[in-house]
């Protein structure tokens, strides 16, 4: 009998089950740690309240001439420039073949509910594209070279378009989503 | 080494009972008692046994921190004054803390700097330096990540700059960086995650820390000679209570040196800006990360131009990356077969060069990039007006005085009204901290090509027979000169 068992038990190894059962046991395990890492890599996203308060109507009226407000909205910095027809010249006189990133002044901005440009008000991200510091413009006393905003951070320049003119950024200030809700609000949204 | 035999006998009825079940003393015997170690070890090999006592210092305060920390963006700023105010011996613990992570990354970089000296990296301890390497990388982590949560305005902005570094990336950098942020900024979010992170990674640090033992306990300490123990009855002397009491000695040394920042200077290596709550708002003038990360963070800002394809944001994190990343692989750079820059007279001069190439990029770090790095050969600023003539730009130049500041006025007068003219003051051109530090980046790398070709080519000197030969040899010169050794 003992004799026999072990012979049988010799026998009993059968490669393709044993393989079988441990692909699927390995698979099992590696799906269940797959599924776990899909709620521990997606919950670091954005939550629902998070993304929630990504809009804000803001009332353009009250920006002084020659200045501006800047507005967060999901901790992001914008600015919302009341330009003067000084800064709007400026900005629309510029040879646009010679900039980093060419844009013209027209196309940095929103059309308002009639289908005109409000050439007068310019809204812009308020993040350098450098490395996302907060230039400083009109109300902090310092403009830059070409007098829009000056980052403090590593020096770049930005035009009264927003535009990059000098300096380590790559690109202009983002034009962030908006629409006019009416002629003296607008709805940005991130 | 391992292939040590255990000298350890149980003498007492339950250190026999307990050597069966599990041999713990036998193991703290033979690691930190018995342990064969050179003879000639110096001081720069104490700062192991100092980064030690760095991480228990900081786990322990850093633990007890968080039982008074509120990581939320309405109170963290808030409960660290707290802490200094109104806790017990709060701003002991917090003064220690935080120049606590001072005193680790200025031992960790003399303990790197002894390793890349004495060839620690090469073979057999290969494993030993990468492992090295990854506590280093945890560090800098662990650092990044603790510095946010006092919430002040250099923590804000500071982990602004670092975060949007992942935004280089092409193609999945923004959801990188969102992902990272929580958001679509930093907020409440990042902060509760990051001081989950920051509470995480010091166990992990000391778990690699324990790897970093073994695989030292594997081939056995290097040494200043380079050569490897032959003789370990000539050559070793027992761990203690050699190395134990001329660790400790070094380690009360440092100690002192810390104790001195923590009671007359605990804010000489902090930064003003972390007085004042973060503010999205408004950036600080200047961003500055922590001494320790003022190298790297001079290498990210070096790069100021696109090389074709790829930008200069991203080369700049890419080579800031590569000045870490370049440390895992220097095993396998360097091709010489001697350890020691003793022996080693061209390598040497290059080694003593990349540690000053170091300490300058640290000081680019501090600078603003454009400022001029002799600011006495930088001339007086020029006046120059801008205006439009036929739709073009154009410019002029006044150097000089008030009479330049006349000229250039009377020359705006001048001109017809649609030139829309502007004056401003610019700085002429100099050589700037930017250029210095693009120069000393080239320098950095170039160090560890350099030893890949001098391996090939230097004639080293002789290298001593064994480390017992050595220090006799070394013993004899002194006392026959009675010149100290070097």
């Amino acid at each position: 009998m003992t004799d026999q068992t072990a012979h049988s038990h010799d026998d009993a190894v059968d490669e393709d089950r044993r393989n079988f059962i441990h692909i699927a046991t390995g698979a099992v395990a590696f799906g269940g740690a797959a599924c776990f890492a899909i709620a521990a890599v997606d919950q670091w996203n954005p939550a629902a309240d998070t993304r929630a308060a990504s809009a804000l109507d803001v009332d353009i009226s009250k920006v002084p001439l020659g200045s501006e407000i800047r507005v967060l909205i999901g901790g992001k910095p914008f600015f919302i420039r009341h330009r003067t027809p000084a800064e709007i010249a400026a900005a629309e006189a510029v040879n646009v073949s010679t900039l980093r990133d060419p844009e013209t002044d027209d196309e940095r901005l929103r059309p308002m509910q009639d289908g005109k440009l409000n050439r007068a008000i310019l809204i812009t991200s308020g993040a350098c594209t450098h490395l996302g510091c907060v230039p400083v413009g009109p109300a902090q006393g310092n403009v830059g070279e070409y007098g829009g905003w000056y980052c403090p951070c590593h020096g770049s320049q930005y035009d009264t378009s927003g535009r990059i003119r000098k300096g380590p950024a790559p690109t202009n200030l983002p034009i962030p989503n908006y629409t006019y809700v009416s002629d003296s609000v607008v709805n940005i949204s991130l | 080494m391992s292939g040590h035999e255990s000298s350890y006998t149980p003498n007492t009825g339950f250190e026999k009972w307990l050597d069966k079940r599990l041999p713990i003393i036998r193991f703290a015997n033979d690691t930190a008692i018995t342990f064969p170690t050179p003879k000639n070890l110096n001081y720069w090999y104490t700062f192991g046994g100092i980064l030690a006592v760095c991480l228990v210092v900081q786990i322990l305060t850093g633990v007890i921190l968080a039982m008074h920390y509120e990581p939320n963006v309405n109170g963290a700023f808030a409960s660290v004054e707290r802490i200094m105010r109104d806790v017990p011996f709060g701003w002991l613990l917090r003064y220690i803390h935080s120049n606590g992570a001072s005193m680790f990354f200025f031992a960790v970089y003399i303990h790197m700097f002894r390793g890349l000296y004495y060839g620690s990296y090469k073979a057999p301890r290969e494993v030993l330096w990468i492992l090295g390497c990854v506590i280093f990388l945890l560090m800098i982590a662990t650092a990044f990540l603790g510095y946010m949560l006092p919430w002040g305005q250099m923590s804000y902005h500071g982990a602004n700059v670092i975060t949007s570094l992942f935004g280089a990336i092409p193609l999945i950098g923004e959801s990188l960086q969102t992902w990272i942020l929580g958001g679509p900024s930093i907020g409440n979010q990042t902060l509760q995650r990051f001081f989950s992170l920051h509470y995480l990674l010091p166990f992990m640090i000391a778990a690699v820390v324990i790897l970093h033992v073994w695989a030292l306990h594997v081939p056995g300490n290097n040494n200043p000679t380079g050569v490897e123990v032959q003789d370990v009855e000539k050559d070793t002397v027992p761990f203690h209570p050699y190395y134990t009491v001329k660790d400790a000695f070094a380690i009360v040394l440092y100690l002192m040196l810390f104790a001195a920042f923590v009671f007359y200077a605990p804010n000489a290596l902090g930064h003003a800006d972390q007085a004042i709550e973060a503010n999205p708002l408004v950036t600080p003038a200047h961003i500055v990360p922590e001494w320790y990360m003022l190298p790297f963070y001079a290498i990210l800002r070096a790069i100021t131009f696109d090389l074709g394809p790829i930008p200069a944001k991203l080369l700049g994190v890419i080579f800031m990356f590569a000045a870490i990343a370049i440390l895992f692989v220097l095993p396998w750079l360097d091709t010489s077969k001697v350890k020691s820059m003793r022996y080693r007279p061209v390598a040497r001069q290059f080694f003593f060069g990349f540690v000053v190439v170091c300490l300058l990029l640290g000081w680019c770090g501090a600078k603003a990039p454009d400022a001029a790095v002799i600011p006495a050969l930088q001339g007086d600023k020029i006046l120059v007006v801008s205006y439009t003539e036929n739709g073009q730009e154009a410019t002029s130049e006044y150097k000089g005085g008030g009479e330049a500041y006349l000229d250039a006025k009377r020359f705006m007068a001048s001109l017809p009204e649609d030139a829309s003219p502007s004056l401003a003051a610019v700085a002429p051109p100099t050589f700037q901290f930017a250029q210095l530090s693009l120069i000393l980046t080239i320098c950095y790398f170039g160090y560890f090509f350099m030893l890949f070709f001098i391996g090939l080519t230097e004639k080293t000197k002789e290298l001593p027979e064994s480390i017992n030969k050595s220090v006799l040899k070394r013993h004899k010169a002194s006392t026959a000169t009675a010149v100290p050794a070097e």
